[in-house]
């Protein structure tokens, strides 16, 4: 079998095995999406709490896979080795990376075709007739978020390094606007979100899918800027054991 | 747990005259410290090489540097006649390495992991005769994090031997193995090197090294300090060493043998004289006459313990 694709093979597989990776992955957003589209608690501001929701959902699952759960596995497999000793076999730098990103990829499809059905069921009325920004913000987004993830992961502790991923996640995920809206912050707050990759993100897929996005111009440029730096600064900083 | 050396892959060419590694004047610095200090050494195809010495000797360091992973800060490392910081891409598909811990995804599957490895070397070995060979047979399905510390060392070995190597490269092979583990990884070391592989084995433990390696290279505080065969480096003082309980009276016994006898530790005995026969029935027969056990009769001169703490002293080993 190729190279590369027993590669990919192994990974996905180590991830689908992994329950607190399928817990955050899939287990989370999809929570998330069906208790606060039934209860209302959320100040959405809008009639029906799920029409807010499910982009944001969806774009809180793209941080979980491509920085968390990324950040989390990359970190033990540092702390156990594992790049070392891929790294003296023909595998190369090159496939490895390309493996990862592709796991990242799979993961991300595997929960748009849990989530965006759920959405569905619980009255998700999409306008996605922009829907290639929304690709677009994924991808940026994935590309962004990985290089945040991986610039963490490659630098700390296995153990510190989870605690961080961790952190960063339940701070990005209420600074972003994506399970209720930025007006609810103060406004220093705003400020700050308003250069994060996560609200980008959220809001350029809020654009593409509901047509409701508040800055999708100038979310994009700081999406595109973040997918730049955050890969550039993890391949600088990292260090493969 | 089956053992069968014959299923290990022949490589296509043995030659023992050249070395599959040279290492020449290697020098090995972290900032200020020189954790390796012009160092010499050489392994040859068919022959097991231990490179002993105390902790922090520059072992793994000197290991890491043939395998690719440091670069020296002088010297030369050659390695299949290549080197292994320009030429790494190729010289990984010719080289086993077992690093002196981890490696593995923690919840990898034995089988899995072994055919991911298998795949990544063009599968060159059979998965199901690498698990065989490694005595892992019985655990297919369970994770790295499942196994004992006997059992990942016979994983990180199988890996090892997924390249179908000419060199492999293995850092504290039987560390935390059982007794049975460490005969199934001497007895591999042994048909790896019957086969045609260069081993070369950095360890500690020296009565492994002294079952296993053909040739010996001690280094202590990052130099060789000998280097040769077990019988080349031992010190040219004849001796028969024997076991017995520590009553023994041993002003009596020299008297009565006409030689000198030393205490070497608990329970053991060196008569500074070559082993006849006649020799080691006086001894034998004033033993039993005073009423003290013989055991464990050797007449081959200085051990590998003797050799390592001559040359580097009591306090390393």
């Amino acid at each position: 079998m190729n190279i590369f694709l027993a590669q990919l093979k192994s990974e996905i597989r180590l991830v689908l095995r992994n329950g607190e990776q399928l817990l955050l992955t899939l287990g989370i957003p999809v929570m998330l999406l069906i208790f606060f589209s039934l209860v209302d608690v959320l100040p959405t501001g809008v009639s029906d709490p799920i029409n807010f929701l499910a982009p944001g959902v969806l774009s809180l699952a793209v941080m979980s896979t491509a920085m968390v759960s990324l950040g989390i596995s990359t970190g033990f497999e540092r702390s156990y080795h594992v790049f070392k000793r891929l790294g003296l076999t023909p595998l190369g730098t090159p496939r490895l990376v390309a493996s990862k990103i592709c796991t990242v990829l799979v993961v991300e499809i595997v929960q748009f075709v849990v989530l965006i059905p759920v959405a569905f069921l619980l009255g998700w009325e999409a306008d996605a007739q922009r829907w290639s920004i929304a690709i677009l913000g994924i991808l940026l987004g994935t590309a962004a978020m990985g290089g945040i993830g991986l610039a963490i992961a490659g630098r700390l502790r296995a153990e510190i390094n989870l605690a961080a991923q961790n952190g960063l996640y339940l701070l990005l995920m209420l600074m972003s606007g994506m399970v209720f809206p930025l007006t609810e912050l103060p406004l220093v707050m705003r400020g700050v979100s308003r250069a994060l990759p996560s609200t980008a993100l959220a809001d350029l897929v809020r654009e593409g899918l509901s047509n409701a996005g508040t800055r999708p111009g100038f979310s994009l440029i700081v999406l595109a800027a973040w997918a730049v730096v955050a890969p550039v600064v993890a391949a600088i900083s990292f260090r493969w054991d | 747990m089956g053992f069968e050396p014959s299923g290990l892959p022949k490589l296509d060419t043995v030659s023992s005259t050249s070395p599959a590694v040279e290492v020449t004047g290697l020098t090995i610095r972290y900032g200020n410290l020189t954790a390796v200090d012009n160092l010499d050494f050489r392994a040859f195809p068919g022959r097991v090489t231990a490179v002993l010495g105390p902790n922090g000797a520059g072992k793994t360091s000197t290991i890491e540097c043939c395998e690719g992973l440091r670069k020296p800060a002088s010297g030369s490392v050659r390695v299949l006649d290549l080197d292994p910081q320009k030429d790494q891409r190729q010289l990984v598909g010719r080289m086993g390495v077992m690093l002196q811990e981890g490696g593995v995804y923690p919840s990898a599957r034995v089988r899995e992991t072994i055919e991911l490895y298998a795949a990544l070397y063009g599968n060159v070995a059979d998965p199901d005769q690498l698990m065989n060979i490694c005595g892992l047979s019985e655990r297919p399905k369970s994770t790295w994090r499942q196994l004992s510390g006997g059992e990942r060392q016979r994983l990180s070995l199988a890996l090892a031997l997924t390249a179908r190597p000419e060199v492999a490269f293995l850092d504290e092979p039987t560390s935390g193995v059982d007794i049975t583990g460490r005969g199934l990884i001497r007895e591999t070391l042994r048909a790896m090197a019957e086969n045609g592989c260069a081993v070369v084995v950095a360890t500690h433990e020296l009565d492994e090294a002294e079952r296993i390696a053909d040739d010996i290279v001690v280094i202590n505080r990052g130099r060789t300090v000998l280097a040769g065969t077990l019988n080349e480096i031992r010190s040219g003082r004849p001796a028969i060493r024997f076991g017995s309980d520590d009553t023994i009276d041993l002003a009596a016994l020299s008297s009565a043998l006409g030689t000198s006898v030393e205490r070497q530790s608990a329970g053991e005995f060196r008569i500074d004289a070559d082993g006849n026969a006649e020799l080691i029935g006086k001894l034998g027969s004033w033993l039993a006459t005073n009423g003290h056990p013989l055991r464990d009769v050797n007449t081959s001169g200085e051990s590998l313990a003797e050799i390592f703490t001559r040359v580097v002293g009591d306090d390393n080993q």
